[in-house]
């Protein structure tokens, strides 16, 4: 069986009013959410889909500003293009920035150093713990149903108990637009305005709004070595073992994260239009290009978003 | 227009449902090739598989959680995404079993087509009823019968009619207007998005074909207006918006222009439409900028005339065909919690953008799926389908669902623990059940 993606355009055919339509369901949802909750977060790495839930939620309080703070779960393993992006915007706009430092919980001890290196799984502890510490109720999260199989079950209000756990077995039906916030004192609702985009329709939208993103999203030059089918980055917190060599590529990043396990991908896309095209063609999932963690089991997802993950 | 298309699929556990997802997304190509693999490992590995590069179960493809994956089972809805040459589409695949109805009220709530699958050697079973009065009661504007397995009925065209018959005769009791019945194997890709050599007698479109030409959502645009008004926008900065107060919402129904007379409701006070503001945001900028109308789907911000208290909850609507507001409504219900309803129970109503308490005064029956006809009812277990009567704490801006699915639709919530009790539709004055 092979995948032979060969009618791009078709893709590439998403009208303006399909874009209309999904930009105003998200603004419905946070506008939902200023009304019914009382210390709503938006969560908020410096990532594409973040930085579009962000653009977003200015659009749904304009010309006021945006009514929330927003939250980032450091795993210290950074690209510093992507901190820069996240400083520079919280400076330009004004808002509030949490920082949930996962460097911290392993420097004083409550959390140790996988054997992997990656510290992806790491944040779940520090989110949950800044969601209680700070008595957020509303969680927003830039997870899309695309993403992933787990992912694809979930609700656009999701209730999280008062561990932070997802039961996914036991989900309120969500019915029309009408999205039921209610929760009792320690539960809170994460909330994902994005969930009906796809990779796609998120980039033909940060082209139509011209939405500025860190730098590693196009394509530049980096000194990359192959580790399980992926390009990672020779930096601080990935250096090749014996037999990996180096070489300088033309390369991009789909997602970013922890810097340690976020793959690149060969590219030469130096615009959002570029990567439009790019995106309609390929040939993997985003996370499957670029994630080394969520390939671990068949489950890995389901497994973390129970404990609370993102 | 729009041409997203959005579909939720119905059917009785194993009449091939995630089969005939698995394959409509593979042929449209919608699976990439890390996806691929990975179901082709997993399956490969399993007692019973051939192990020479053959072996490819369609069904896991969409089942994602673990208990899904092990029992074999979809548990809940799964949300997916596919585009082919002529439009996008948003499948949610909801599933069979009558324990997980709920989740199929939930994927049909949104659906523009519900594809219902039969097994061909099985026929019309209860939850193909089910389904379809949920269909029916939810008014889904197009039905799709899928005529699955017909591989597993030597491909015979007096099977298929005689299914399609009973969906027909089923479909009319329930009052919907559309079905269209199509002869499928989703394990062998029959009329999915190939069209069969082995079904001459069929000369009707295939599934993909008939999904890429269906009308999508009724456009309301030309229906009386309803804002429900949202959450209220009042910068009180410095600047030129000092003394900004805008009402934020989405457009119901109807269309919204600069100049309109309005009517707020609870309150009735008349006024216009002062402005109407959309979003302009840039790096560094968040303004708005004026614009003469928005229509039914719109996310948007409206100023109006005269200073008057409009807050959450308030609905904004057009002057001469104003709803009024009541206290009361005869409504149609499917229940969705494992707790029974019984009458005097005191529930939250969620309609629009209003919360208010309520009671059940009254339940005037529940539907017989035997005979889909009214049947005597004390109470209502889950996945009944009801008629209450109820009284409501505050005054609702409230149509027919049969008029407008968003001002006729409500939630029933648990005040207690918040769950979602029931989803109800406002009854026409006839009082139909559907
Ligand atoms: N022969 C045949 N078998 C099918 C067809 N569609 C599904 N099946 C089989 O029927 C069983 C149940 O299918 P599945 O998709 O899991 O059903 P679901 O419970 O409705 O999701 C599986 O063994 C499938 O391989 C079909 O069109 N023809």
């Amino acid at each position: 069986m092979t995948a032979t993606i060969d009618a791009p355009e078709a893709a590439l055919n998403t009208t303006v009013t399909e874009l209309d339509a999904l930009e105003s369901e998200s603004v419905h949802v946070f506008r939902e959410v200023a009304a019914e909750f009382e210390r709503p977060v938006i969560l908020f790495s410096g990532g594409k889909d973040s930085i579009v839930m962000l653009h977003l939620a200015r659009k749904a309080f304009a010309p006021a500003g945006v009514p929330f703070a927003l939250l980032h779960v450091d795993t210290g393993h950074n690209f510093p293009e992507v901190l820069a992006y996240r400083d520079r915007t919280v400076a330009a706009l004004g808002l509030r920035l949490e920082v949930a430092s996962v460097e911290e919980y392993i420097a004083d001890g409550r959390l140790r150093e996988r054997s992997d290196g990656t510290r992806n799984p790491l944040q779940t502890i520090p989110l949950l713990d800044a969601i209680n510490g700070h008595r957020f109720d509303a969680v927003f999260g830039g997870g899309r149903r695309d993403e992933e199989r787990a992912r694809a079950k979930e609700r656009i209000f999701s209730l999280r108990d008062e561990f932070g756990q997802w039961d996914p077995r036991n989900q309120r039906p969500e019915l029309w637009s009408l999205y039921n916030g209610k929760h009792r004192p320690g539960e809170h609702v994460r909330v994902f305005p994005l969930s009906n985009w796809t990779e796609l329709d998120v980039w033909h939208y940060i082209e139509r709004e011209q939405i500025p993103l860190p730098s590693i999203y196009y394509a530049h030059e980096r000194d990359v070595f192959e580790r399980d089918g992926m390009l990672l980055a020779v930096g601080p917190y990935s250096q090749p073992r014996d037999g990996e060599t180096v070489t300088r590529r033309v390369v991009r990043y789909r997602t970013v994260g922890d810097m340690s396990c976020t793959g690149a991908v060969a590219s030469t896309a130096s615009s959002a239009a570029e990567v439009v095209v790019e995106v309609a063609a390929s040939e993997l999932t985003e996370r499957g290009a670029t994630r080394a963690d969520d390939r671990v089991s068949e489950a890995a997802m389901e497994d973390r978003k129970r404990e609370g993950y993102f | 227009m729009s041409t997203l298309l959005r579909l939720a699929t119905a059917g009785s556990v194993d009449d091939g449902k995630s089969t005939l997802v698995g394959r409509l997304l593979h042929d449209c190509k919608a699976i990439l090739a890390d996806q691929i693999a990975h179901v082709q490992t997993v399956t490969a590995q399993r007692p019973g598989a051939r192990g020479d590069g053959t072996d490819f179960d369609f069904a896991l493809l969409t089942d994602g959680l673990r208990a899904e994956r092990e029992q074999g089972i979809t548990i809940d809805v799964a949300y997916r995404y596919f585009a082919t040459d002529k439009r996008s589409f948003i499948l949610a695949d909801c599933p069979g079993h009558v324990q997980y109805t709920r989740n199929t009220v939930t994927g049909a709530s949104t659906a523009d087509v519900v594809i219902i699958l039969v097994d061909a050697r099985h026929g019309v079973l209860e939850q193909t009823r089910r389904h379809l009065a949920v269909a029916g009661l939810l008014r889904v504007p197009h039905v799709v019968l899928a005529v699955n397995k017909i591989d597993l009925v030597g491909y015979d065209e007096a099977v298929f009619t005689g299914i399609a018959k009973d969906v027909n005769d089923l479909a009319d009791q329930l009052g919907i207007a559309d079905v269209h019945a199509i002869p499928v194997s989703a394990l062998v890709g029959d009329n999915v998005v190939e069209r069969s050599a082995e079904t001459a007698w069929y000369d009707g479109p295939t599934l993909l074909e008939y999904l890429e030409n269906a009308t999508g959502r009724t456009d309301t645009s030309q229906q009386p207006l309803r804002f429900p008004v949202q959450y209220v926008i009042r910068p009180q900065t410095d600047d030129e918006y000092r003394d900004y107060r805008g009402y934020t919402g989405t457009v119901a129904s109807g269309t919204v222009s600069v100049g309109d007379p309005v009517v707020v409701l609870p309150s009735g006070r008349r006024t216009s439409v002062a402005g109407i503001d959309k979003a302009v945001v840039t790096a560094t900028s968040t303004a708005v900028a004026e614009r003469p109308s928005a229509v039914a789907g719109e996310a948007v911000t409206v100023r109006l005339a005269d200073d008057i208290d409009v807050a959450r909850g308030s609905v904004i609507v057009a002057a001469e065909a104003s709803p009024g507001t009541r206290r009361e409504l005869a409504a149609t219900v499917c229940w969705l919690s494992d707790r029974p309803l019984t009458v005097g129970a005191r529930v939250l109503i969620k309609h629009t953008t209003t919360t208010a308490q309520a009671i059940v005064t009254k339940i005037n029956g529940a539907l017989d799926l035997d005979t889909l006809g009214v049947i005597d009812a004390a109470g209502l277990d889950l996945n009944d389908i009801g008629k209450v009567q109820l009284k409501v704490a505050a005054p609702l801006a409230a149509d027919p669902y049969s008029s407008n699915a968003i001002t006729g639709s409500f939630l029933l919530i648990d005040a207690h623990d918040g769950w979602t009790l029931a989803a109800g539709m406002i009854d026409d004055e006839e009082g139909e059940l559907l």
